[in-house]
């Protein structure tokens, strides 16, 4: 077991893990993050991604001894200081942009990932954005429409289909 | 996944030292890597991560024209950096897989797994790229030696990858939508000592160059120079995606696109 210490949601937090350690399992097991969702565990469904240093990354698909000293941001860390629903959740709700929710913590960390990169993105921009992040519920609609409001955009316009 | 030791060194020196251990086994940015390990596929002793190492980092212009990434940087990195100085190398880097898989996927890591279906590979082989490793350089045309095979050696690091700047290029890929890997990709590029053409996904040998489009592109630079030629569908990858003949067909359609788009 080696001694890994990162910045975690703004805290600087530490714990003892082994070379195999995930990013993932080093979030939900050690620091009982479970916001972060583990979907296929295959890097391919976007449900585990979170932010490393201000980018967008597949925590599934990431060591923990590889992020000495980083700063990571998890869906915990999205709320405002009040505990209210930060821009991109809020958005999420208004707009049905979950279902079942799984998909969810992933989702809204890629989408604030663009935004902060691209905060007016077009309707084909979010939706390329967002391949890396597989939803099975909602088809991606409200999702999308949840992504345009929070840039403060007109959602009438995403098209129907 | 197996267990192993992990190693994180700051400097290329200490992870040549590192890999010299018995199977070890170098860890790019992990995005084929960490599920190949997951399968257990790979059972490595030690995990030499190259993520921390500053001097494989960044891209740069030389001043014999060619656009130098280090061997540790992602794609998003080069998407973005590259992108006034070589925008075909930059658009096929923000093409590849998605969002999160860029930001932490390397050209190092792609070019030494050199996947049949992966993009840098057609990138390297279709500027002429020179591929610097800790020992010595390697040119691209020497360096691809079939699927999952590179020259180079055991231990051997990529410590940065240098791409010809060409008058004019483009990469056209067809994108086989569940991997985002090519079905098929085709890089054009255009030198004044004459035109390049590499394409992957289509071939068992891994990537391969084009010679009679370059040959009928050096002459005639327009898509129409390659529209009566055909690519053999023999030794074409045969899978669920798309028979041989159907990858045959697309190197000589993306071809001709890439020249039509090329800038």
């Amino acid at each position: 077991m080696t001694q890994v210490t990162m910045t975690v949601n703004g805290k600087s937090v530490s714990g003892d893990v082994e070379g195999r350690t995930l990013l993932s399992d080093f979030l939900r097991k050690t620091l009982r993050l479970t916001g972060t969702h583990i979907g296929c565990d295959t890097s391919q469904c976007g449900a585990c991604v979170v932010h490393v240093n201000g980018r967008a990354v597949k925590s599934c698909t990431a060591f923990a001894l590889e992020l000495e000293g980083a700063e990571v941001r998890t869906i915990e860390g999205m709320a405002n200081a009040d505990g209210s629903l930060g821009t991109v959740q809020q958005a999420f709700q208004d707009h049905h942009g979950l279902q079942c929710g799984f998909c969810t913590p992933g989702m809204v960390m890629s989408a604030a990932a663009l935004l902060a990169d691209n905060p007016k993105p077009t309707e084909a921009e979010i939706r390329e954005y967002l391949e890396g992040n597989i939803c099975r519920c909602t088809g991606y609609h409200n999702i999308v429409k949840a992504v345009m409001a929070a840039s403060g955009q007109d959602v009438a316009a995403v098209a129907a289909e | 996944m197996y267990s192993f030791e992990f190693a994180r060194p700051g400097s290329i020196d200490e992870a040549v030292k590192a890999l010299k251990a018995e199977e070890a086994q170098a860890l790019g940015g992990g995005q084929t890597l960490i599920p190949t390990l997951k399968q257990r596929l790979a059972a490595p002793s030690v995990l030499v991560s190259l993520s921390g190492i500053a001097e494989m980092q960044g891209v740069c212009v030389s001043d014999d024209n060619a656009l130098c990434v280090g061997g540790a940087t992602p794609h998003a990195v080069v998407a973005k950096e590259a992108a006034k100085s070589f925008p075909a190398l930059a658009g096929m880097a923000s093409r590849i897989g998605d969002p999160a898989v860029r930001n932490r996927g390397t050209v190092g890591g792609s070019l030494a797994n050199n996947d049949p279906s992966a993009c840098y590979p057609a990138a390297a082989l279709g500027t002429g790229a020179t591929i610097k490793t800790n020992a010595r350089e390697i040119a691209a045309d020497d360096y691809f030696q079939g699927m999952f095979a590179t020259a180079l050696d055991e231990g051997e690091i990529i410590t940065e990858v240098r791409f010809p700047i060409p008058e004019k290029a483009n990469y056209q890929k067809f994108v086989q939508p569940a991997s985002r890997f090519a079905l098929v990709g085709v890089f054009v590029a255009k030198y004044a000592s004459g035109v390049r053409v590499a394409v992957t996904g289509a071939s068992e040998d891994g990537v391969f160059r084009w010679t009679e489009a370059e040959e009928a592109l050096s002459k005639d630079f327009s898509a129409k120079a390659v529209e009566g030629l055909k690519v053999s569908a023999d030794g074409m990858i045969s899978d669920l995606h798309g028979p041989a003949a159907y990858r045959a067909h697309l190197v000589g359609v993306l071809t001709g696109r890439a020249v039509n788009a090329a800038a």
